[in-house]
């Protein structure tokens, strides 16, 4: 078969490197691709509007509905709200090796949601509810941290996570 | 020979816009690193330091990129068209409304009245003459567009059947590429932006906003490479003393710039909700491919320096090496300025990465990388090809090679002491844009060194500024005069028969890019007029 390049690149070394290029452009790409599809690994991408100025009058969001949920099929669902400048509630305790779902709303601005050596993290978007599943396979104590400038308290904005060993698994 | 004079005034002009604001910002830079950390407590101050950041991001990312790639392309087209700028009124009009909106942001800016950053970051609100006077400085680099595309035309109509040279080719791709993506953030300022901060709408879609904005994020960052890369290609091999590798492979890497980097934001969105993940992939793939143009650059330069470094006598694997003319500002900078290309591209890869990305977005991982690859890669570029050009534009000697090529050692030296350790406090979990770290002792205590030698880092890049400008200003006063004035094209090793149409013009290019737009962001965009949003309007009026 006729090198399709060389309509425009007379060199024989210089056509072998593009070739080189667009397989290793390929390969990165298929790699990424047959791990989202095989092991379902996706950048948290929910679309779900909601009213960010009314969180409290909702009834996932509001106050005495924040915190840790047991789903009972061996999972939990953590709700919470950013809002300048904290996370609430204060401290989430969840269990390790447990499939997680953090639902998380802004009550204000733009914020960030990293739990720093895991792979918890999303933007939080006015206007909008983020959601991450994931799960923590170690236990100890770790911090979710404001990683989206909201303004001049930006920097005191994190609080706790604890991940408990895997027995404290249905006790919340 | 043509007189470029009218086009180097525009040049200078400009070009000494961008730099006295790149060494304001500098400075900002070298504040930013000392007071993040509790080394002098009488400077701890979060106002001072977001307004600091704000500015510093507004005046490295919009101000002294727009205004050298302006001045420098203004330059090019005179002299590798060798031709007089298409409408000289305009474009020192165009110059007048972008330095109009710089002074216009600079008040909101600097009495912290903007500190929302460089990237807006609604529902954060700045003072609306912040907004206008980016507004500005977007429409007056519309007008360098222009110049830029009708001056091709021009050459064209006069020279039919020749090739546009690839200098010229290149800056007018660049001045479309920048067209295209600066649509983005001008849809945003414009319809979202300035009529909620003048109060004329309560609310404001920050979905949409977002969505607007990376449209325009990603590829900006090729408008300012751009430069760079023309630099590269065609005035670094001859400056080497060899000959351009490849034609046209310059221009199939400027096209598939072109081509990839606009419809691909996405990947500034992997971690944002109110896009679906089907979107976020397919702009993925596109990231990937906009890599091989640069792998591409990265062949060709090298394989243009190793014809150099073996004409002047280098042998061996790598003896062309060292027969290089490092003592040649321009060439110095090339080759600093491939190697920090190498460190950043690696990361480049992993913030691209659909999964990866999750461990390092949003922390000081990314301001790392993106420091090395624009302030490092690219502005050192800026530099290199300033010190080229200078001597062309003023008639007058660089006033000191060697002072040149110590702030170019600086700068590459001073960035990696910034930038390697920036990388490892990111990967350990700091977030970016924070002015303190008040967090667990354990996880500060693994930041502290590296932090105390980004303070060096920063300490070593202001210098390096100070030295670039003394280099500059007193190049106009040397009394010994520059003695060629050309701007010496660097002529291909293997000669062009005949270059194919779709290499010589941009008519289908565009045309595919409207259709990859419509593809990748048709939906992403409209999705935001169909949800229910709870009463916020997507445009502001």
């Amino acid at each position: 078969m006729r090198d399709p390049f060389k309509a425009i690149c007379d060199d024989d070394l210089e056509r072998r490197w593009i070739w080189i290029s667009l397989i290793m452009a390929f390969v990165m790409g298929g790699l990424l691709g047959l791990y989202a599809v095989g092991a379902n690994l996706h950048p948290p991408s929910n679309v779900e509007t909601i009213d960010s100025s009314r969180l409290h009058l909702t009834e996932e969001f509001a106050e005495d509905n924040l915190g840790v949920r047991d789903n009972g099929d061996g999972s939990v669902t953590v709700t919470m709200v950013a809002a300048r400048y904290g996370f609430y509630p204060p401290v989430v305790e969840v269990p390790a090796n447990t499939p997680v779902k953090f639902r998380v709303a802004s009550a204000d601005v733009l914020h960030g949601f990293h739990v720093p050596f895991t792979n918890a993290a999303t933007m939080i978007v006015p206007g909008y509810i983020s959601e991450i599943n994931t799960l923590f396979p170690r236990e100890g104590e770790y911090s979710f941290l404001c990683n989206e400038y909201c303004g001049l308290g930006h920097d005191s904005m994190w609080s706790r996570l604890i991940v408990l060993p895997e027995s404290a698994r249905g006790e919340s | 020979m043509n007189d470029h004079s009218k086009a180097a005034s525009l040049g200078l002009a400009n070009i000494w816009v961008a730099f006295i604001f790149f060494a304001v910002a500098a400075l900002l830079g070298f504040y930013q690193v000392v007071e993040r950390i509790d080394l002098v407590p009488a400077l701890k101050s979060p106002e001072l330091y977001f307004g600091s950041v704000s500015t510093h991001g507004v005046l490295m990312g919009f101000v002294l990129t727009t205004f050298f790639i302006t001045g420098y392309g203004y330059y090019t087209a005179s002299t590798s068209l060798k031709q007089e700028l298409w409408n000289r009124p305009l474009a020192w009009f165009g110059f007048l409304l972008c330095l109009a909106g710089v002074l216009l942001a600079a008040v909101p800016l600097l009495t912290g009245n903007a500190s929302v950053l460089y990237t807006f970051y609604p529902p954060l609100m700045a003072h609306p003459a912040f907004y206008i006077g980016a507004a500005l400085l977007v429409v007056g680099s519309w007008v360098w567009c222009l110049e830029m595309v009708m001056m091709m035309a021009v050459w064209k109509k006069a020279h039919p059947g020749e090739t546009v040279p690839l200098a010229m080719y290149g800056t007018t791709a660049n001045a479309i590429l920048w067209f295209i993506t600066s649509l983005g953030v001008a849809l945003e300022v414009l319809f979202q932006l300035i009529p909620w901060s003048l109060g004329l709408s309560d609310t404001v879609d920050v979905g949409l906003a977002r969505t607007l904005f990376s449209w325009t994020l990603h590829a900006i960052v090729y408008f300012w490479l751009f430069p760079a890369y023309i630099a590269l290609y065609t005035l670094v091999p001859r400056a080497a003393g060899g000959k351009l590798f490849s034609d046209q492979m310059g221009r199939f890497a400027f096209i598939m710039l072109l081509v990839f980097s606009v419809p691909i934001g996405f990947h500034h969105l992997y971690m944002d909700p109110f896009q679906a993940a089907g979107w976020k992939f397919l702009h993925m793939t596109g990231t990937f491919m906009v890599a091989v143009p640069t792998l591409i650059t990265g062949f060709t330069v090298i394989a243009s320096l190793e014809v150099a470094g073996r004409l002047r006598g280098g042998k061996g694997l790598f003896g062309w090496i060292g027969a290089l003319p490092w003592g040649n500002p321009i060439v110095l900078a090339a080759c600093l300025a491939m190697l920090m290309l190498i460190f950043g591209g690696f990361g480049g890869m992993i913030n691209a990465s659909y999964s990866m990305n999750t461990m390092v977005h949003n922390t000081q991982w990314v301001t790392g990388h993106f420091h090395l690859i624009f302030a490092g890669t690219t502005v050192i570029m800026y530099f290199g090809a300033a010190y080229y050009i200078w001597p062309k534009m003023t008639g007058k000697a660089l006033s000191s090679v060697k002072l040149a090529n110590t702030q170019l050692w600086l700068w590459f030296i001073g960035m990696l002491v910034l930038t390697l350790p920036w990388h490892q406090i990111g990967i350990t979990g700091q977030p970016r844009r924070v002015s303190s770290t008040p967090y667990d002792e354990s996880l500060v205590q693994a930041w502290h060194t590296s932090e105390m030698l980004m303070i060096v880092g920063g300490a070593i890049l202001f210098l390096s500024a100070l030295l670039l400008i003394t280099v500059l200003f007193r190049t106009h006063g040397n009394s010994q005069a520059e003695t060629n004035r050309e701007v010496e094209y660097a002529e291909s090793l293997h000669s062009v028969q005949r270059m194919p149409h779709l290499m010589n013009s941009f008519g289908f290019w565009v045309g595919l890019i409207v259709v990859y737009m419509i593809a990748s962001y048709g939906y992403p965009i409209l999705q935001f007029f169909l949800l229910d949003t709870h009463g916020t309007v997507p445009w502001s009026i």
